[in-house]
């Protein structure tokens, strides 16, 4: 797109879809938006009336709010800590050359493909049930009291079974950044008298930086939104330890009926997303220029 | 300091000989040249020197101790690779100083070794670019500023200049072989052009199919080849072959006659052929010359030698400086 006649053109190519994609977004948004200022219950159908901010105030007054609002950033923070982490290990160690490496990278893949309610239900269930569970039958085996996971550490519970989930996706994007580094270079920094854990520092880290920040843009984007885990497992307890933004918002709008505090708190969740977005490109985004 | 022994070194991928057996010695402070045809095996005999690749069999001995097994590091050889190798998202100046911070030296001396193999290399002005923003005679340039500052006993070059444009080689060659006379380290060197090899070695090692054709200085490699594969590998344009009855008549299967080495004349000579292709070079002209019974032979000519294509030449080698070679291609 070096000319102007080019760019031109290529503005207008892209515009049929750039609308229609602006209009799929702007459309939700826009309703959304005019919900969250209505007194809007669906218990009342046809009592709407205008309310100003008021579903805004409710929402952030609510008790719970502060909580779900940690509780979002924890859960967060801590999927990317232990994918990232747990992500670069396994790309590091699946980039080596052993014997039955294609299905031992096909395996690591799976989780990726489990639906993540069935994935909760059998960490649930078949893990971390306190009695029937793979780690208490552990904990009982070497002679210690089992822990009931999702009574006891719920939210770090929460944590673990979601970054299971999506580790298979963080080691698959850096194992593919880890592919494309140069042969050489590592050869190089070898003869130049760098150990293994030299090499990982100054040539395969900075090598992953941008791949890292990919997945840390991404992840964030649908961990904001975690549901379905939560409501499986804990039902956002106990009390409201588990409780998100996405899940209080659920509470409003299906158990208590009200759209209009729902569509408020849609709202917060869309600035909060925003300002967590800003943040990260700030912190991080100079890893995707060149 | 440098010296480097190679003793029955052998080397496979499996199945696959790549060098079946392979004895050299390189004395100290000498620039060896590895030439030979794509494939042959010279970046895999290099990199086993380096230690990059374990050798199938054979010992390797640097300054007459066996380094078969040490790792790269610690053999005391740095190595410049043919893409270079730089780490991308250091600057130049962390590049140099790379091996000095994973030798553990302190910060004024990496400092300031930095700052010599810079003025040294004509890299000062650049010292904190990326090597995404230089050209590549000047990331050519840092990669041997990352060897020399770790004052190794011997460089390894895998033919370093093959991505630069033919005014940047002869520049970047006549810099390396300047830095060889200025460092007097052991300099081995990999190329597949003959002229590099000839211009800028002490001693040619000429490879063929992973084995050592011969061993020399280029002008030895050039006046007595020992065999038809050295002997068509050394000197530009390649040696003539000519072989059949006219060979016989000269009292060999094979006779060779470099293209400087036959006299042209427009009364008499020993073969009589027409004039093909002149390729003009300024200083010199090669003429591409059809004989009969003897096939094209080239024949280097002073550049204000005139002549058309189709005009009729007599053609004598200089009879002193044939190359004769028997039925197995060895000479006599
Ligand atoms: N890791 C490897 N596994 C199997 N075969 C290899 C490996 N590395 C090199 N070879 C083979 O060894 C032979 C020699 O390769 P090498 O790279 O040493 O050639 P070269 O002389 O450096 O050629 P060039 O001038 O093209 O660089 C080739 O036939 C190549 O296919
Ligand atoms: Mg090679």
């Amino acid at each position: 797109m070096a000319t102007l006649h080019t760019r031109t053109s290529a503005r207008l190519m892209m515009a049929p879809a750039v609308i229609l994609l602006l209009a799929w977004m702007i459309v939700p948004l826009g309703m959304t938006l005019y919900f969250s200022l209505l007194r809007y219950n669906l218990l009342m159908p046809g009592m709407e009336s205008w309310t100003g901010l008021d579903n805004y105030t409710y929402f952030l007054t609510d008790p719970a709010f502060s909580t779900a609002l940690a509780n979002t950033l924890l859960l967060v923070a801590g999927v990317l800590l232990i994918t990232v982490a747990g992500g670069t290990a396994l790309a590091v160690l699946l980039d080596q050359p052993f014997w039955g490496r294609g299905i031992v990278r096909l395996l690591v893949i799976a989780p990726f493909f489990v639906m993540p309610t069935v994935s909760a239900l059998v960490w649930k269930n078949m893990l971390m049930h306190p009695v029937n569970g793979l780690f208490a039958w552990i904990a009982r085996t070497v002679g210690l009291q089992p822990v009931d996971w999702l009574a006891e550490v719920p939210l770090f519970s929460i944590i673990v079974i979601v970054a299971w989930q999506w580790l298979p996706f963080a080691t698959l994007i850096l194992l593919t950044a880890l592919q494309s580094l140069d042969e050489e270079q590592k050869e190089a920094a070898e003869m130049d008298g760098a150990g293994a854990g030299s090499r990982f520092i100054y040539i395969v880290l900075p090598h992953l930086a941008r791949a890292i920040t990919v997945v840390v843009l991404i992840q964030t984007i649908f961990l904001l939104s975690i549901f379905a885990e939560i409501l499986v497992t804990t039902n956002g307890g106990p009390g409201v330890q588990t409780t998100t933004i996405t899940y209080l918002v659920y509470l409003q709008a299906l158990l208590q009926f009200d759209v209009g505090t729902a569509s408020a708190g849609g709202i917060i969740a869309v600035i909060l997303a925003n300002i967590v977005a800003i943040f990260l490109i700030r912190l991080i985004g100079k890893n995707l220029d060149t | 300091m440098g010296s480097i022994l190679l003793e029955n070194v052998s080397k496979a991928f499996g199945e696959a000989v790549i060098i079946p057996s392979i004895d050299l010695d390189i004395s100290d402070g000498e620039f060896v040249v590895f030439v030979g045809p794509s494939g042959c095996g010279k970046s895999t005999l290099l990199r086993l020197i380096a230690g990059l690749e374990d050798v199938s069999g054979g010992r390797i001995l640097i300054d007459g101790s066996d380094m078969t097994g040490t790792p790269p590091a610690r053999r005391r050889l740095a190595m410049v690779f043919q893409s270079y190798a730089l780490y991308p998202h250091m600057s130049v100046r962390g590049n140099i100083a790379f091996p000095l911070k994973m030798a553990g030296e302190n910060r004024e001396v990496i400092e300031r070794k930095v700052t010599d193999a810079a003025r040294v290399l004509n890299l000062t002005d650049y010292l904190d670019r990326k090597p995404g923003q230089l050209s590549g005679g000047q990331r050519q340039r840092v990669a041997i500023g990352r060897a020399i500052v770790r004052e190794p006993g011997a460089f390894l070059f895998d033919e370093p200049l093959s991505n630069l444009d033919a005014a940047l080689r002869v520049a970047m060659r006549l810099e390396i072989s300047q830095l060889h006379q200025h460092l007097k380290r052991t300099m081995i060197y990999v190329t597949h052009d003959q002229v590099e090899a000839m211009t800028m070695a002490d001693k040619i090692v000429v490879l063929n199919a992973g084995k050592i054709e011969q061993v020399g200085s280029p002008l030895e490699l050039y006046r007595s080849p020992h065999n038809l594969f050295v002997a068509g590998f050394i000197g530009s344009p390649k040696m003539n072959f000519v072989n059949g009855i006219e060979a016989e008549k000269l009292g060999a299967a094979t006779v060779g006659v470099r293209p400087e080495h036959i006299t042209l004349s427009t009364s008499d000579g020993l073969w009589e052929g027409e004039v093909g292709v002149a390729e003009h070079l300024g200083s010199d002209t090669f003429l591409h010359i059809e004989v009969k019974d003897v096939g094209q032979l080239t024949a280097r000519v002073g550049g204000e030698f005139t002549v058309r294509p189709g005009d009729k030449l007599f053609i004598s080698p200089d009879r002193d400086r044939l190359h004769r070679f028997n039925e197995k291609g060895a000479a006599f």
